[in-house]
């Protein structure tokens, strides 16, 4: 059935989604199955919102800790191993999977696709992953081993070898993190294949690739970047597993082996790892950004090269995690160089997006909210960026809290922010229902107050000498206060993001039917009903321009008409 | 505009006013001590060396640079957010709709690319200043081996090593003088981190690194371990004793001489070097060799033990025998398992180790 008063009229069915689920069984035996990218999409979000609440609990009984000097609330090797559990958690199992998650629901669906190219690769990909982040969990009880030290890793989340190898890390706890590291690594390379091939392959009719959603456009970059970061770390996992039991010595400083290198391998994917978290922010910036400013995106060419800039130029740039071990004075000054010119297509974005609000009527729904706060504060996680890139001052900066405060605003002010703005905005699509506004208002103005109580203080005790991983400090140092105010804006943060959650349980139940485009968007996956049924469109759509729905509600100045 | 930065040894007069003004604001504003002699708050906008300077001096320029960008971008941003709300909810018309435009973005492509390269130039000076500096022959050399949770000083030349309290010699500018410190590890990854004195550098198994300074004041300037290395991590913590050369002078010939034998303590002597304290612990001119723990020949002349843990007194030295992990949990000392008599004892021999 097709409805023709709906946007691409006929691409809509409104059949009613099956009503009949059967038994429980049968409910549960309908999700492990599935191979459709919706329901796979919205499992790996539902994977990361765990981890989320997860590794945010974690976070709080570090900041606990540190609330004030001298604090004996978690011992030294708990303290370790939390705050190892933390980073870990919340690159690997929060951030990867919350990526790939928006990914998988939303490509197809943008360019007009009816699933993944590979719906059953897919499944494995998500099942991978997600057996990951189990098997990272399971060391808490399984990772003792027959020497009977350690449980969870404690070796921080960069693993800095020697640290990690048998003479120093006893017991399997390190055995766990290499190897869920490795099988989630599998699974995320899967997810960057299917990506690309069906950005590539199952565009609908008329979607050239210079009229894809930028959203899409991005999620191909860092795909691609995906597939040349993941393989040099899941070596390095490897060479780490043979150190440690088949006799190797490549990282073991005891029989000669060069712990730099673990570092260089590991960065290599670290840098081009934060640009894969928070390109996706930005693609969820570029969708949101226009439709509540009511103007098309500013330079979209520009905003493409720009991505495609930020993915080459991130190759190029993970020493600047190592200005500290001892490199010559020249490789120091080329990742100086590299470093300051990945600032430049960053900055071109912010320009961009503030472009597009300029001469716009913006509308502070909370998806805008959310990605307005994202812009400023991503501009100041950029400038401190720059600050660390200067190598000199880098030798002050580095492993200090200032470090942690810099990427902090970058995982959570931009990052964290732009997919609490996704999840506000295309809740509607994948459920039916409108998140509460309200609910949504509080979320936003507690998470800002919390957050910048935390991370903007934070910044303080780095430049004061603080550095980081450290489970307990002296008093006295000038850095007492300040952290004590530091842990009370985690706990503010903690709090916003109950009202979230409590926010997703209530509108689920009770909340405004959304029907098929409530925010009066331009892409197509408004033109098919909420949430949309599992073959996406009934016909295929057929496109002109990169804002499709634009062209039908506005078809006497449609954007063909200026678009090249 | 921007070709004069290149040519300038450092920002202009009219950008030292501000650096001055923004230090003095953060002084005020941190309450650091700018005229005491002990440095408790390692501070790095409290710079005591020739490469603390600069490299303080550089961060000051960068603070300028990225701030007016800050201020620029966030006020268009604040002036977008209040001009282009959306006044009526009811209002649908929508707004003209503008792609682009290809003179702006070459503008604000072109600006950044020259930003970069000017603090690029900036920093690859000081950098090139600091790393490549060549160190005199009468430079102060000492060896700084990381050890998981404490630091070991090796003074070649003079032929002693000391633990946890660097001593240097003050430098002027009638007697410059220059510490060298080349940086090793006897097992994992460490970062010899003195805020006032240079940067951090990295002390890694297999790999020597290299920082030197010329600290200008005399005094004590606290600093730590900055790279994880394990349980205590947090614990592993660094003083530096910045003295005039005379005073340096005298520290190490003490320093130089073996252990004192005082007849009064010789009982808590045979204890310490009938337990297996001596596998690992040097007490020179002593039967106790072992390389695995501190230098204690002269324990006693330190203000704190455990490298940094507790202050040097008797009551907590005797904690520290008793039981090391209530002092330092984790550290690789062992309970020794006395009496409290033996303890005593050790203990005042000990402290007679000056």
């Amino acid at each position: 059935m097709a409805d023709s008063t709906l946007p691409i009229g006929s691409a809509i069915d409104l059949t009613p989604p099956s009503e009949v689920y059967g038994t429980w069984l049968d409910v549960v035996n309908s999700w492990v199955t599935t191979v459709d990218h919706k329901k796979i999409g919205l499992m790996y979000i539902g994977y990361a919102a765990v981890f989320l609440l997860v590794g945010g609990f974690e976070a709080i009984l570090l900041r606990i800790q540190l609330a004030v000097p001298h604090n004996n609330f978690l011992s030294p090797e708990v303290f370790n191993r939390i705050f190892t559990m933390h980073g870990t958690t919340m690159v690997f199992l929060m951030g990867m999977p919350l990526v790939i998650g928006f990914a998988n629901y939303l490509v197809p669906l943008m360019i007009g696709a009816r699933d993944m190219s590979f719906p059953r690769m897919n499944a494995f990909s998500f099942w991978m992953t997600a057996l990951g982040g189990l098997m990272l969990y399971y060391s808490f009880i399984g990772g003792v081993g027959l020497q009977g030290a350690g449980s969870a890793p404690d070796v921080t989340w960069w693993a800095y070898a020697p640290l990690t190898e048998r003479a120093f890390s006893r017991g399997h706890s390190t055995d766990y993190w290499a190897l869920s590291l490795i099988v989630s690594g599998f699974g995320t390379i899967g997810a960057a294949v299917n990506i690309i091939a069906t950005t590539l392959c199952l565009r609908c009719k008329g979607m050239t690739l210079f009229r894809m959603p930028l959203l899409a456009w991005l999620y191909l970059v860092v795909s691609g970047m995906i597939l040349v970061t993941i393989s040099p770390l899941t070596a390095a996992q490897i060479m780490l597993c043979v150190d440690r039991y088949l006799g190797g010595h490549f990282f073991d400083s005891q029989a000669g082996g060069a712990p730099v290198v673990w570092a260089h391998f590991f960065w290599i994917f670290g840098h081009p790892e934060v640009y894969v978290l928070v390109l996706p922010a930005f693609a969820i910036a570029n969708e949101v950004i226009p439709v509540f400013s009511r103007k098309a995106i500013f330079g979209y060419p520009a905003m493409v090269s720009a991505s495609a800039g930020i993915g080459v130029i991130s190759l190029s740039v993970w020493a600047h995690h190592m200005f500290t071990v001892g490199m010559t004075s020249a490789q120091n000054a080329f990742f100086v160089l590299s470093t300051g010119l990945v600032g430049v297509p960053t900055g071109i974005k912010i320009f961009n997006w503030i472009a597009t609000m300029w001469g716009g009527k913006i509308r502070f729904a909370t998806p805008m909210l959310f990605c307005s706060a994202f812009l400023i504060q991503f501009l100041f996680a950029g400038l401190t960026g720059i600050m660390l890139s200067t190598a000199p001052w880098n030798w002050q900066l580095h492993n200090s809290y200032f470090v942690i405060a810099h990427f902090h605003y970058v995982l959570v002010g931009a990052i964290v922010f732009c997919f609490f703005g996704g999840f506000y905005y295309w809740y509607p699509k994948m459920i039916g229902k409108m998140l509460n506004e309200r609910l949504g208002k509080w979320h936003f103005w507690l998470f800002v107050i919390g957050f910048h109580l935390c991370f903007d203080l934070m910044h303080i005790p780095g430049l004061l000498g603080m550095p980081r991983s450290i489970y307990t400090y002296e008093p006295g140092r000038g850095w007492d206060t300040l952290n004590f105010i530091v842990s009370m804006g985690g706990i503010i943060q903690g709090i916003a993001t109950a009202i979230f959650v409590y926010n997703l349980v209530y509108s689920y139940f009770k909340g405004e039917e959304a029907g098929p485009d409530p925010w009066d968007a331009w892409t197509l996956e408004w033109a098919t009903s909420s949430p949309p049924p599992e073959y996406n469109f009934a016909t295929e759509p057929v496109v002109m321009s990169r804002r499709p729905l634009w062209d039908l509600k506005h078809p006497e100045d449609p954007d063909y008409r200026y678009e090249e | 505009m921007f070709g004069g930065w290149l040519q300038r040894r450092g920002p202009g007069k009219a950008a030292y006013a501000l650096l001055l003004l923004l230090s003095s604001v953060a002084h005020a504003a941190w309450g650091l001590p700018t005229d005491t002699v002990v440095h408790q708050t390692p501070s790095t906008f409290d710079p005591h060396s020739g490469p603390a300077h600069m490299i303080h001096n550089l961060s000051l320029f960068v603070i300028q640079i990225t701030g007016a960008i800050f201020i620029v971008v966030a006020s268009l941003f604040v002036y977008v957010v209040i001009r282009y709300r959306q006044r009526d909810p009811n209002d649908v018309s929508e707004p003209p709709q503008i792609y682009g435009s290809t003179q702006i973005e070459l503008a604000w492509t072109v600006i950044p690319i020259l930003i970069v390269l000017v603090l690029f130039l900036t920093t690859a000076r000081i950098l090139f200043a600091i790393e490549d500096q060549k160190m005199p022959p009468a430079a102060v050399d000492v060896n700084v081996v990381g050890h998981q949770f404490w630091w070991e000083f090796v003074y070649s030349k003079q032929g002693f090593t000391a633990a946890n309290e660097l001593h240097v010699p003050v430098s002027s500018e009638q007697v410059p003088m220059i510490t060298s410190l080349n940086l090793l590890s006897a097992d994992v990854d460490h970062s010899f981190w003195v805020p006032a004195l240079f940067g951090k550098i990295d002390s890694i198994p297999n790999h020597v690194n290299h920082m030197w300074f010329d600290p200008d004041k005399v005094g004590m300037y606290v600093g730590q371990c900055a790279q994880f290395c394990g349980v205590e991590h947090a614990k592993m913590l660094l003083r530096v004793y910045v003295q005039t050369p005379e005073d340096f002078d005298a520290w190490v010939k003490n320093q130089q001489q073996p252990g004192v034998q005082d007849p009064a303590v010789a009982d808590g002597r045979q204890i310490f070097e009938s337990q297996s304290c001596v596998s690992c612990h040097v007490i020179r001119g002593t039967p106790a060799q072992g390389k695995f723990g501190p230098d204690l020949t002269h324990f006693a002349s330190r203000d704190t033990l455990a490298s940094g843990a507790a202050d040097n007194t008797p009551a907590n030295l005797k904690l520290w025998i008793q039981d090391p992990d209530y002092v330092k949990p984790g550290s690789l000392m062992p309970a020794m398992q006395l009496s409290d008599d033996q303890i005593d004892k050790v203990v005042a021999y000990l402290d007679t180790l000056k």
